[in-house]
């Protein structure tokens, strides 16, 4: 199909002596939507913060867009074209909601950036780039139902908001893949069915490529075209939701040896 | 109007321009009238204001809890005023006529700015790595040893002092550049350089994530406040005329500290406001210093510092401005009429 | 050589009085991440309670061990029960706050001891009294070993032993390390909180009183402003050794102390102050977990 979003190749992380993820790979094809999911401290927060720069990883090379990222800094790696979301809400809290855009179309290399001197004495130019970077702020909030806030501090957002700021944000970095870790925890049934109904529209209207961590299964299973599943840091399984949901080593890994050899008997 | 963009920019300008007007005329005609003793308090304040708006851009705006802003003050007055000394020890032609005296100076403040600058870059490269309190107290450790550094420099009097500034400074000069200092502190915050500051500050790790280079914004607001603390330093020495390490010891940069903090770490207007009242308590409370032949001050600054962090941490104007607050007057009576 | 000699052993009752002061730094921000800046105040006070105290009890008549542990006994009472109140009034109540407003109010308690003790005390120096004069100056060969010097070692090592003693092999000593471990989990396990914070400040303020008044015993001469810098010093030497470390504490203000004499007998004296801070900066660079600590990392 599409070209591929990211590709990493056997990546490797070790803190110490205990090897948190060990040879993992992963190919992302371009506007599809994948999860990545096995039990609590199975590595997947790692991965992201590895393929996000947080972490430089032991061994292995991560390709976004088929350029590599490997052992660039966060803020480098935005350039590429690959932003994520936080599990524990990292919004700029005493900011506005329309400030939190801001900063992260400010770092969109698709747009116009002026230095410190034009931006100090406002010239024609860097006033129109402002302008026209806010319009665009605006229209990325309303895509994201989030225009009746705009002004409101971030702190002050419903949780449910704060977590679609979160995606918003991403998007504003210009970046084509979205890496979200998450991004339902501690909503209710009905917010996650809005949720996962916005996942797939920034999809299809701003044709972004999606990788997600979650719990909720039913989110996975309802919108990811193929999973990835990670039990202490190795890859065990991957394919579509209905392939996952029938293999027995990820039910071993969630439920135990028991059920695993129950459901297969069954 | 919209036809000339290039004009369009221009007109914000006015009301500064105008400001520097008003200074100016104030200078060549009121200000020599003034008593010289209520004089140098004018002075003083407007040097404190450029000090506490160019430390609430690090603290306030950046989040990096420096200590350190008197080094970068001391620098540059002592780059200054060794450089006057010097040109008009061997050029005293200088100071007669007003052309060349307002060269010199400006060349001199422009010096102090610069030297400040670089050990700015030189100071913050390698601290602003650290957080929280090791950032506090590896910058008062970098003020520190400046001031040890100029003790023992002799071509500036060491321990002893130097004397002999040539009194350059005058009205126009502080308020003038009180004039700039705002003027590019507000407009910086307002850019989208000032928000990768206020990023760094609210979340360091989300700003990095959203394509923040973190360490650059950093080290720039960083380099910017100690410019801006060079010029104070610069107007200060040729204020006084007499400088002195002891003068630049950590109690200065508490003093700058503490003017940022009262007014409200993020709040240029409370910087403004705490500077102009501090340094008037500060005469205020020199019949009592007398006295008590104790730096009485202290006591009170120290005591309402910590009372501020007990009943109003966010200080006397928070983050908000006065451009803001009356905004929202006006607002609200918008809403009401 | 014996210059050598007598350089290591000025450096070593230097380094042990710092390691007093450091010991109460690293316990308290081993247990709330804060550098208590008032530190270096507790210690200057412990100096003054020790002189008042010496003074009205007239230990100045019969000068002995006995008058010296005294003296020493009331100031470490008066500055245990100055450090509570500290950490009560001033610290307690910001628990909930942002760090920097508890370090704002750390600067705002040092500099309001330092100058309302000029006010309450003087700004002048004053003369400690001479509580305890061991006679004349003993001779290892050509080295000079000055009893006091000896006197004031052994007294900080067996205060120094004292607190291990009590960190390593009480149920107090092991509810402050669960605490510094982890606040939430420690009272979760019913550990009081609240009440080993308080007794970590006096235990901490205690050892900075004894300093005082050992300081007091070599430099006779004490002021309102003496703690600030011993204080920041011996912040530094915890650095060095690995902040909320005790071991590291005592190493780190060995090498300060010694550093710091080589460096006036050697090289350069006027760079005396310069040099803890230029120390503290490399520290931070290069280790940043001191020479005994570990390291936390931020999680994301």
């Amino acid at each position: 199909m599409a070209e591929t979003a990211l590709r990493a190749q056997s990546l490797t992380m070790q803190f110490g002596g205990l090897t948190a993820v060990t040879q993992f790979d992963l190919e992302i094809a371009s506007g599809s939507i994948s999860g990545l999911i096995g039990p609590n401290g199975a590595g997947k927060t790692t991965v992201f913060n590895m393929l996000t720069g947080v972490y430089r990883p032991t061994a292995g090379k991560i390709f976004a867009f088929s350029k590599e990222i490997t052992g660039k800094k966060p803020y480098q790696i935005t350039k590429f074209g690959l932003a994520r979301t936080f599990q524990n809400i990292r919004l700029f809290k005493d900011l506005s909601v329309l400030e939190n855009i801001m900063i992260s179309m400010d770092n969109d290399p698709a747009l116009p950036h002026f230095g410190l001197l034009p931006t100090l004495f406002r010239t024609p130019k860097s006033t129109q780039a402002e302008s026209r970077q806010t319009e665009r702020a605006h229209e990325l909030l309303k895509a994201l139902k989030l225009t009746h806030r705009a002004q409101e501090l971030a702190r002050n957002l419903p949780y449910g908001e704060q977590r679609r700021l979160e995606i918003a944000r991403a998007m504003a970095t210009g970046a084509r893949l979205l890496l979200l870790d998450e991004p339902a925890a501690g909503m209710n049934s009905s917010e996650t069915a809005e949720l996962m109904e916005m996942i797939r529209h920034i999809r299809d209207e701003h044709h972004a490529t999606i990788l997600l961590i979650e719990h909720d299964m039913r989110l996975v299973m309802g919108i990811c075209e193929k999973i990835t599943v990670l039990d202490y840091g190795v890859k065990i399984a991957e394919g579509t939701p209905g392939e996952i949901q029938k293999d027995p080593k990820v039910i071993e890994a969630y439920l135990g040896k028991a059920a695993s050899e129950r459901a297969t008997h069954a | 109007m919209s036809k000339y963009p290039a004009l369009k920019s221009l007109v914000p300008l006015i009301p500064w321009t105008a400001a520097f007007a008003v200074i100016w005329l104030f200078n060549r005609f009121v200000a020599n009238g003034i008593n010289p003793y209520y004089f140098s308090i004018i002075m003083y304040a407007g040097i404190n204001i450029i000090l506490a708006v160019s430390l609430n851009l690090v603290n306030g705006f950046t989040g990096q809890f420096s200590m350190g802003h008197a080094g970068f003050m001391a620098i540059g007055a002592y780059s200054s005023a060794f450089f006057t000394t010097q040109m008009l020890a061997h050029q005293p032609g200088w100071m007669e006529s007003p052309l060349s005296s307002f060269s010199l100076f400006l060349a001199a403040i422009l010096l102090g700015g610069a030297t400040a600058g670089i050990a700015g870059v030189i100071v913050g490269l390698p601290s602003l790595r650290l957080k929280g309190d090791y950032l506090a107290i590896v910058t008062l450790g970098f003020g520190e040893i400046i001031r040890v550094v100029l003790l023992n420099i002799d071509a500036v009097g060491g321990a002893r002092g130097m004397a002999g500034i040539p009194a350059l400074t005058n009205f126009a000069w502080v308020y003038g550049f009180v004039l700039i200092t705002l003027f590019t502190i507000t407009r910086l915050i307002q850019s989208r350089h000032g928000r990768a500051f206020l990023a760094v500050r609210e979340d360091e790790i989300a700003a990095e994530a959203m394509g923040v280079n973190t360490t650059r914004a950093k080290v720039r607001a960083f380099v910017i406040g100690a410019v801006f603390a060079g010029i104070a330093g610069a107007l200060f020495a040729h204020q006084l005329m007499y400088l002195n390490p002891q003068t630049f010891d950590f109690n200065r940069s508490f003093e700058i500290i503490i003017m940022v903090v009262l007014g409200g770490m993020g709040s240029i207007t409370g910087s403004v406001a705490a500077a102009v009242f501090l340094t008037g308590t500060r005469e205020a409370l020199r019949p009592l210093q007398e006295f008590t032949k104790v730096d009485f001050r202290m006591v009170i600054y120290s005591l309402m510092l910590i009372l501020l962090m007990l009943t109003r941490p966010n200080g006397l104007f928070g983050s908000q401005e006065i451009s803001s607050i009356l905004k929202l007057k006006r607002k609200k009576e918008g809403a009401r009429g | 050589m014996i210059q050598f000699v007598q350089h290591l052993i000025n450096g070593l009752s230097l380094g042990s009085i710092y390691a007093l002061i450091a010991l109460g730094y690293t316990m308290v921000f081993g247990i709330l991440q804060l550098i208590n800046f008032a530190h270096g105040e507790v210690y200057m006070l412990g100096a003054f309670i020790g002189m008042y105290s010496a003074r009205a009890l007239h230990l100045t008549d019969r000068p002995s061990i006995g008058a010296l542990v005294v003296a020493m006994a009331i100031s470490m009472a008066g500055t245990a029960l100055a450090g509570f109140t500290i950490e009560r009034l001033a610290y307690r109540p910001l628990r909930k706050s942002p760090r920097i407003n508890v370090l704002i109010t750390a600067v705002g308690v040092s500099l309001f001891l330092q100058f309302s003790g000029q006010l309450l005390f003087g700004a002048d120096p004053k003369v400690f009294p001479e509580i305890y004069h061991p006679g004349g100056q003993w001779h290892i060969g050509q080295i000079m070993l000055n009893p006091l010097q000896l006197t004031v070692f052994i007294i900080s090592i067996l205060l120094m032993l004292a607190l291990q003693t009590i960190v390593y092999r009480t149920r107090l000593g092991r509810a402050m390390r669960a605490v510094s471990f982890n606040h939430d989990l420690a009272s979760l396990m019913g550990i009081p909180t609240d009440r080993v914070i308080s007794f970590t400040f006096m235990l901490g303020s205690a050892l900075a009183g004894a300093a005082g008044v050992l300081v007091g015993l070599i430099y006779p001469k004490i002021d309102p402003l003496m703690g600030t810098l011993p204080g920041l010093k011996a912040f530094v030497a915890a650095v060095l050794g690995g902040i909320g470390n005790v071991t590291g504490a005592v190493v780190g203000s060995l090498i300060l102390g010694l550093s710091e004499e080589f460096l006036v007998g050697y090289w350069a004296p006027t760079f005396r102050d310069a040099l803890a801070f230029a120390l503290l900066i490399l520290i931070l660079l290069f280790k940043p977990t001191g020479l005994f600590g570990t390291g936390r990392q931020d999680k994301v």
